[in-house]
C-alpha cells in the first residue's frame, strides 16, 4: 500500500543515560556511543522528516542531554521547521544547559519523575540524588518560560502515590502530564513482575486520573496510558504501524516503532545508506504491517482493524512469538485469557528485585516469565518508550 | 484554581508559546501544534486563531468575525466562545 503522510518523529539520540530504570524503553541490548550517527546526519534527517511531512520531533534517548551536540541538534530540527520536544530525565539539565537549548529554538520539555518523593525516585532510577535535580531542572524549565510536560511512569512499586504525581505536576507548574502504565518491552518486560500493579491499582488509578482530569480542567492536561495486560481492546499503537510515526535509533537505523527490533526478522534501513523517503514509502519493516492487507483472522474481518490497526506488533511478537499474530491484549485474541491471568498471578505476588538498566555484556536477554500461548525468544525482547509513548493524535 | 477558566467578552485569548499554528506544505493545511498532539483546524477555527494575536479581546474578536462572514453576532459570539473554551480545555489556547 502507499504510504500515508507521517506526523512524527522519535529521535533516538544515544542509549546513554545516568539513570538504570527497569522500565526502561531501550532494548536489552544498547547501542554502543562509538556506533552514533553524528550532527549532521541528524540534521540531515530532520530536513528529509520535515520534507516528508514530519510536523514534531521527539529528542529523546536514553538520556539526549548526553550527546554535546545537543544544542546543534535541537537548531537543526528547528530550522527544518519542526516542533522540538525534548524528551530527558533532566538530572544533568542546569541553567547554562537550558538557555543554550532555549537560544536553539527548543519548544517544550518532557522531565520524567520516578515517585512522588524522593527516596523511592532514587531507588527506582538507581541513582542517588536524581528526584532533586529533577525537581531543580523542571523549576528551571518553568522559569525560562518554556511548557513542561511531567512524565509520571506508574507501576505496582509507585502507583499508591499517584495523586501525590499529579499534585506535583500542578506545583511545578506544567501544563501536561502524562500517566504512563509501563508497557512491557525491553527492560520492562524483563523486569515485568516487579512492575505489575494489581487490577484494584489500576482501577484506583483510572479513577484518580479521570477526577484529577475534571478538576483541573483548563489548567492541566493529563493524558493516560493504561496497561495492556488488563485491557480488553488494544491501543492503536504508534496511530497503526508505519503510518504516523518514524524512529532513528542512535546507530541510523529506521523503525516503525521503538520495540520492533525486537522482533525477529525484520531488518531495519540505515539513514546513512538510503533517504528516509525510500525507508519510509518503500523499506521492508515499513511495508510488512502497513495498513490491513497483512492481516490474519480475527483481525481481517473486524470491524475496529482501521481503529486499532491489530494492535502491536511488538507485543504479539513477545507474547505468542508471531508478530503477524492479533496483540493479546485483544479479547478476541486466543491468548488473552493467558495474559490476564498472568498479570493477575505476577501482581499478587511478592515482586522480585528489579534489574536496572545497564550496559551488559553480550546479546543475552533475561527470561521473561513464561509468556501464556509461546515463550517468548530470548532475543525478542526490545524497547518501547517508556520515557514517552509518543502518541500522536489528530483531532479531527 | 479549580475548574474550566472562565471566559468571557473582556478576555484575551492568545496562543501560549509552547502552541504553533502552522501552514504544512505536505498537508496543504494548517496545523495547530502542541507537545504530543497535532491538529487540524478547518479553515474558520484556522481564522479565528490566526486573529488570536495576544492582545484582542474576545468581544471585539467576535465583532470582526461577525463583519467579516457577515453572520449574526450572536451565532458567531456563541461558536467562537465554544472554540475557544474548547481548545483552552486542550491546553492549545490560554484565555
Ligand atoms: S527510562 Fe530511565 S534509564 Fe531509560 S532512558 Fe529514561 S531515564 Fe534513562
Ligand atoms: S480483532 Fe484485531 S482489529 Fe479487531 S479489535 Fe481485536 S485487535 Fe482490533
Amino acid at each position: 500500500m502507499t504510504a500515508p503522510i507521517p506526523m512524527g518523529l522519535l529521535a533516538e539520540l544515544t542509549h546513554r543515560c545516568p539513570l538504570q530504570c527497569p522500565y526502561c524503553s531501550n532494548p536489552v541490548e544498547l547501542a554502543r556511543p562509538a556506533g552514533e550517527i553524528d550532527t549532521a546526519t541528524w540534521a540531515r534527517v530532520f530536513r528529509e522528516a520535515a520534507g516528508l511531512g514530519v510536523l514534531q520531533v521527539h529528542l529523546s534517548g536514553g538520556e539526549p542531554c548526553a550527546r554535546r551536540d545537543l544544542p546543534e541538534i535541537v537548531a537543526a530540527a528547528a530550522a527544518a521547521g519542526l516542533y522540538t520536544n525534548l524528551i530527558t530525565s533532566a538530572v544533568t539539565l542546569d541553567e547554562a544547559r537550558l538557555a543554550t537549548l532555549v537560544e536553539a529554538g527548543l519548544d517544550h520539555v518532557q522531565i520524567s519523575f520516578q515517585d512522588a518523593e524522593p527516596a523511592g525516585a532514587d531507588r527506582i532510577a538507581h541513582m542517588p540524588g536524581a528526584h532533586a535535580k529533577k525537581l531543580a531542572a523542571a523549576r528551571l524549565v518553568t522559569k525560562a518560560g518554556l511548557a513542561l510536560t511531567v512524565n509520571a511512569v506508574v507501576h505496582r512499586q509507585n502507583l499508591d502515590r499517584l495523586g501525590a504525581m499529579i499534585d506535583l505536576a500542578l506545583e511545578l507548574g506544567a501544563q501536561r502530564l502524562e500517566v504512563a502504565h509501563v508497557q512491557y518491552y525491553g527492560w520492562a518486560l524483563a523486569n515485568r513482575a516487579a512492575l505489575m500493579p494489581t487490577r484494584a491499582q489500576l482501577d484506583r488509578a483510572t479513577e484518580t486520573v479521570e477526577e484529577a482530569r475534571r478538576i483541573h480542567a483548563g489548567r492541566l492536561v493529563i493524558d493516560y496510558v493504561v496497561p495492556d495486560y488488563y485491557a480488553t481492546r488494544p491501543k492503536a499503537c504508534m496511530g497503526g504501524w508505519g503510518r504516523q510515526f518514524l524512529v532513528v535509533s542512535p546507530a541510523g537505523k529506521v523503525l516503525p516503532c521503538h520495540a520492533a527490533a525486537g522482533i525477529a526478522g525484520l531488518v531495519f534501513d540505515d539513514v546513512r545508506e538510503k533517504s528516509l523517503r525510500e525507508i519510509w514509502e518503500n523499506g521492508d519493516a515499513f511495508q510488512r504491517f502497513r495498513g490491513t492487507a497483512w492481516m490474519p483472522e480475527p483481525c481481517r474481518g473486524c470491524a475496529h482493524k482501521e481503529e486499532d490497526w491489530g494492535g502491536c506488533r511488538c507485543q504479539a511478537f513477545a507474547l505468542t512469538g508471531d508478530a503477524a499474530a492479533t496483540d493479546p491484549a485483544c479479547r478476541l485474541s486466543p491468548a488473552h485469557a493467558a495474559i490476564g491471568g498472568l498479570a493477575t498471578a505476577e501482581a499478587s505476588a511478592a515482586p522480585p528485585e528489579f534489574r536496572y538498566r545497564r550496559f551488559e555484556r553480550g546479546a543475552e536477554a533475561p527470561a521473561p516469565a513464561p509468556a501464556p500461548a509461546a515463550a517468548a525468544p530470548a532475543s525478542s525482547l526490545s524497547g518501547i518508550p517508556a520515557v514517552s509513548a509518543p502518541h500522536e493524535r489528530v483531532d479531527p | 484554581m479549580t475548574g474550566p477558566q472562565p471566559i468571557d467578552e473582556a478576555t484575551t485569548p492568545r496562543l501560549p508559546r509552547h502552541v504553533k499554528l502552522r501552514f504544512d506544505e505536505a498537508r496543504g493545511a494548517w496545523v495547530l501544534l502542541a507537545p504530543e498532539r497535532v491538529l487540524m483546524p478547518d479553515e474558520i477555527a484556522c481564522d479565528v486563531l490566526k486573529r488570536l494575536d495576544g492582545k484582542t479581546q474576545l468581544g471585539a474578536l467576535i465583532d470582526a468575525l461577525a463583519r467579516d462572514y457577515e453572520a449574526p453576532r450572536d451565532l458567531v459570539a456563541g461558536d467562537v466562545t465554544e472554540l475557544l473554551r474548547d481548545l483552552a480545555g486542550k491546553g492549545m489556547v490560554s484565555l
